[in-house]
């Protein structure tokens, strides 16, 4: 591990100016991905501005109905959080697919979203790599690619995007409160995440030196009848292959509303506008759930690779979404 | 800021002692424990938060010890395995490790125990897991349950089985 300087501001200003002043600086948050990243040499920087005490530990009630969530909230206490758990059923079960109880307790809300994507070669830096180092080539191109992007990738980067939180939010219309060098704004969560194109080395809008202060989930009365499935390679503690977050809102036998989101087929949380388009307004049933994957996966390019390739994802998605949609169209309301 | 390269002194409890120590900040949880405090309860297995063999209590919660700087534990109150006996009384999860077998070459044992106590307290809070269902409810002592709680905690004597019935008997079926 490189040396470098610790600090703790006083205050969540000070610890902006601290970063943005110095362009090898890092926040911490709960470390569980930054820790492991100094001890790769994925990450080195020179000094480290430790945020966990800077920002809100808080859940709250917002003037419009909706949760505002400070990004000092580790991940155990958001999923554990009965309003979270009634109102947005898809959150919560994000947050238990992801990691592992010890991790969760250490994970901060802020953080979770901002983790780096687990591709193998971006983790083993004696591969090139165009995310840790644009320019330098992609070894995933080629490579092992079960766990890579079907959509929106690039030739520079086929990574996808770890975080399972970070799904159900981009599903539920969040909003990102964002202190920077400049003072407070406010970002789209589907905005948050970029696609990889020509510099994959930027995993999302934020400049140097923005923190993450809070998310705002919008009061979204039918996100009671949401979910999130998760498929991967072991029951427990691994990361998607494909994720599907949904909540669904049914009137008069139709679907009067709907929101989806997929995890673990593109460099950002996918959200599926085109296959909200196919559903809204329809009567929920099979042929239509599956007609609804397919517009969303036109345009996918699953990749060849030396361990066969990632061309299962279609299928995969395609069966999840059904069956996500399936559950959530046949349960009660209220559940 | 400390310097590049500079010490930093802290204040922590470790297993319910005072300590005061020096530390670089590049300086892990673990790595003080162990290296610098004389602390060998808790283990390096991977070092990179995948096997659960450094896990601690970290003001009462169950954390890796490999992945929490130390410099960042100011104040800190910090149990190993070794803590929750202090006076070799056994804790009730200790116990039912014992008497369900719940190892084998015994690596993995003090992460398991400190996970197995920390799973006490959230199941005592009602906090739900990834196979709660519907995830609105109170959890319940079901295999499952216990399984996907001690997910984060590898054994590869294979003593699971063993571990799943120890947990059961220290929280719920008693």
């Amino acid at each position: 591990m490189k040396p470098f300087a610790y600090g703790r501001p006083a205050t969540a200003a000070e610890a902006v100016d601290a970063v943005a002043g110095d362009p090898a600086a890092a926040f911490l948050g709960g470390g569980t991905n930054l820790v492991d990243h100094l001890k790769l040499g994925v990450a080195a920087p020179r000094r480290i501005v430790d945020v966990t005490a800077l920002t809100s530990t808080e859940i709250r009630e917002d003037a419009d109905g909706g949760l505002e969530i400070g990004a000092g909230v580790r991940n155990s206490d958001l999923a554990a959080d009965r309003r979270v758990r009634e109102r947005y059923p898809v959150l919560a079960q994000a947050l238990l697919s992801g990691a592992s109880a010890q991790l969760r307790n250490m994970a901060t809300t802020g953080g979770n979203p901002l983790q780096r994507t687990r591709c193998l070669y971006f983790q083993d830096v004696t591969t090139p790599c165009n995310k840790r180092k644009p320019g330098e080539g992609c070894s995933a191109l080629g490579g092992a690619t079960r766990q890579h992007a079907i959509i929106g990738a690039s030739e520079h980067c086929v990574a996808t995007h770890p975080s399972d939180l970070a799904v159900a939010l981009s599903a539920l219309d969040a909003r990102v409160h964002v202190l920077g060098p400049g003072g407070d704004r406010e970002v789209p969560f589907t905005d948050l995440h970029r696609l990889p194109g020509d510099r994959p080395d930027r995993d999302t809008v934020l400049e140097h030196g923005d923190l993450i202060t809070a998310f705002t989930v919008p009061a979204l009365p039918w996100a009671r009848r949401s979910a999130y499935r998760k498929v991967r390679d072991r029951a427990s503690y691994a990361f998607a292959l494909v994720s599907v977050a949904a909540a669904v809102s049914i009137v008069d036998d139709k679907i009067d509303d709907v929101r989806i989101a997929l995890g673990g087929v593109a460099h950002k949380p996918w959200r599926a506008h085109r296959a909200e388009d196919v559903l809204r307004g329809e009567r929920a049933e099979e042929a239509l759930f599956r007609a609804a994957a397919e517009a969303e996966l036109a345009d996918a390019r699953p990749l060849d690779g030396i361990d066969g390739g990632n061309a299962f994802k279609l299928p995969l998605v395609t069966r999840t979404l059904t069956a996500v949609l399936r559950d959530l169209t046949a349960e009660e309301p209220g559940r | 800021m400390t310097t590049i390269g500079g010490a930093y002194a802290l204040e922590l409890r470790v297993d319910g002692t005072a300590r005061r120590v020096s530390v670089d900040p590049r300086r892990t949880l673990l790595d003080l424990l162990r290296d610098q405090l004389g602390v060998y309860s808790p283990k390096k297995g991977c070092d990179h938060g995948q096997c659960g063999a450094c896990t601690v209590l970290l003001d009462g919660r169950r954390v890796l010890a490999c992945l929490v700087l130390a410099v960042t534990c100011e104040g800190a109150e910090v149990t190993t395995a070794a803590g929750l006996a202090p006076d070799g009384e056994l804790h009730p999860v200790q116990q039912a490790f014992l008497e369900h077998d719940g190892f084998q070459c015994g690596y993995c044992t003090p992460g398991q125990i400190c996970s197995a106590a920390g799973l006490l307290t959230e199941f005592a809070e009602g906090a739900p897991s990834h196979v709660t269902e519907p995830v609105t409810r109170d959890p319940q002592w079901t295999d499952d349950e216990i399984a996907e709680r001690m997910s984060g905690n590898l054994c590869r004597c294979g003593a699971y089985a063993g571990i799943v019935a120890a947990v059961r008997q220290a929280g719920g079926d008693r």
